[in-house]
């Protein structure tokens, strides 16, 4: 490490997605190539611009009870039930209940709450929470909103709530940048841990606002694929047909250690959290610099923090919404960043084409995605690639999962959001 | 609402009401509990408590007069009264 002599490591994986209610449901999916955008079954659904989108595959109402429900949003119910995942992944202990004797044998490890960090992030907050809660302003007036109304539309709910479950003191935090927003929630969690002001930090990020306003205003905005005869080919990066990404919701977090905390406790080790790179376009609030300048910065940096070459990255989870500009640019980047040699050699997936795009989530998920690739040493394909664009020169992995190579291997997990915020997150394979 | 509701009746409801709001069992709810002491119940589920309340009693409960609502046979004491005034 270049900054630190402090390695974070990943001990615990969860995760909620349109794919499937847990991380091995969700891997399976993505291997197989499975598309996780159905089509709305809203009333007046005809009405709307784009009549799909992807939503989780398990809802939350299956997993939590109904009392708990009426006090998050489904963005927060989403991230309580991907936490709860990777907290008992990694081998912690479930968080005691009213009644438990706190002298008791614990099911797992203990972790001092003063060492416990949350980062969790939600780009959007809790749209559901404040266009419904406005409904019923209008409808019964004032008296008849739920007093809850509050901390269910902060977009720092998710964090509180999780850190409420865990007992998390080392602070709670919840970074918000649109598309970006839970890969900088990654990088965050690192340096709280290189800093010393955590020993594990739970991060992550969670989306949830499927609602005909979001089909409507990013539809006005011509971001979104309007193949509603064919949801399910709708998300389609670097295919030459495509024509804009498909809204997504859904969660995922780590957990995230000091090496040296994990070895103590003898975990076991998924990845090591390599580093981050942040970069500002500084060009337009929604779109990219066309010249990738600020994309490439952040794979530059992230590259930097990791102390790692160009020549270590082997693999790209993309962030490749399947916009017709979008991309492509990002390609030129990676070219930009890593050297054309490289960028050559290494493999690219674009895993929202079977996701769908979760907006705050889609840093999380895609790294939970670039964690498992290296552990398994399996790339998903990208699924709808079937005509790709002329200007696609790198290797884009489609059709069947492709193997990487054994031994060492860094991956690089890119996400931009509106506002210009990019961030490239590195994950390599422990030994 | 012109008829008053008997005193197991409203118990009933309260009870029903509690467990959906809070998920405290409705075998818990009895006349003595205090809502804050007993069956652990934080300032805004009242509120979200006394609302439901208010629609299925058919009475307004203000929020001066909450704060006074410590028991469950507070709550019964309140209803009723106001029912007899109503009725």
């Amino acid at each position: 490490m270049s900054k630190s002599q402090t390695t974070v490591v990943v001990t615990g994986l969860g995760a909620t997605t349109p794919l499937g209610g847990d991380v091995a449901s969700t891997w399976s999916a993505l291997l197989a190539g499975e598309s996780g955008v159905r089509r709305l079954d809203w009333d007046n659904v005809d009405e709307l611009p784009v009549q799909f989108a992807a939503q989780v595959a398990v809802d939350p109402a299956e997993v939590l009870p109904k009392q708990r429900l009426r006090r998050l949003d489904r963005n927060q119910a989403l991230a309580l039930i991907a936490a709860r995942e990777a907290w008992l992944h990694a081998g912690y202990a479930p968080p005691l209940e009213k009644g438990d004797d706190p002298g008791a044998e614990r099911a797992g490890d203990v972790v001092d709450g003063d060492r416990l960090g949350v980062v969790l992030s939600s780009g959007i907050g809790g749209l559901h929470t404040a266009l419904n809660s406005y409904d019923v302003f209008r409808e019964k007036g004032w008296k008849r909103v739920s007093p809850f109304t509050v901390p269910m539309l902060m977009p720092n709910g998710a964090s509180g709530h999780v850190g409420i479950e865990y007992g998390a003191m080392a602070g709670s935090h919840a970074l918000v940048s649109a598309c970006a927003s839970s890969g900088e929630a990654v990088g965050y969690a690192i340096d709280m841990i290189r800093a010393g002001r955590a020993d594990v930090v739970i991060c992550g990020g969670t989306e949830s606002c499927i609602h005909p306003l979001q089909m409507a205003s990013f539809g006005s905005m011509r971001a979104m694929s309007t193949r509603n005869d064919e949801p399910e080919r709708a998300s389609r990066p670097y295919d030459k047909n495509r024509d804009g990404f498909v809204l997504g919701e859904g969660s995922a977090v780590m957990i995230l250690e000091s090496e040296e905390h994990a070895r103590a406790r003898g975990a076991r080790i998924h990845a090591i959290a390599s580093g981050a790179g942040y970069s500002g376009d500084a060009y337009d609030i929604v779109l990219p610099d066309p010249s990738g300048g600020g994309q490439a910065k952040a794979m530059r940096r992230a590259l930097a923090d990791a102390g790692l070459e160009p020549a270590d990255i082997v693999h790209v989870n993309a962030h490749a919404t399947s916009t017709p500009a979008g991309d492509v640019a990002e390609l030129n980047s990676i070219k930009v960043a890593l050297g054309e040699d490289v960028a050559r050699r290494l493999t690219v997936t674009a895993t929202k084409s079977m996701t769908g795009h979760l907006l705050g989530g889609a840093g999380a998920l895609e790294s939970v995605i670039t964690i498992l690739t290296l552990r398994e040493g399996l790339v998903p394909p990208v699924a709808n690639l079937e005509d790709p664009d002329d200007d696609v020169d790198l290797d884009i992995v489609r059709g069947e999962p492709r193997k990487l190579a054994d031994g060492p291997a860094a991956a690089i997990n890119n996400s931009f959001g509106f506002g210009g915020h990019n961030v490239s997150v590195i994950f390599q394979r422990a030994e | 609402m012109a008829e008053v509701a008997t005193e197991q009746q409203i118990l009933d409801g309260l009870a029903e009401i509690i467990d959906d709001i809070v998920g405290i069992d409705k075998s818990e709810v009895t006349p003595e509990k205090n809502f804050i002491d007993d069956l652990d119940i934080d300032s805004l589920s009242m509120v979200e408590i006394a609302v439901a309340a208010q629609d299925q009693f058919g009475v307004e409960i203000p929020d001066d007069e909450l704060r006074n609502l410590k028991t469950v046979k507070d709550v019964i004491n309140f209803v009723q009264n106001l029912q007899q005034q109503q009725g």
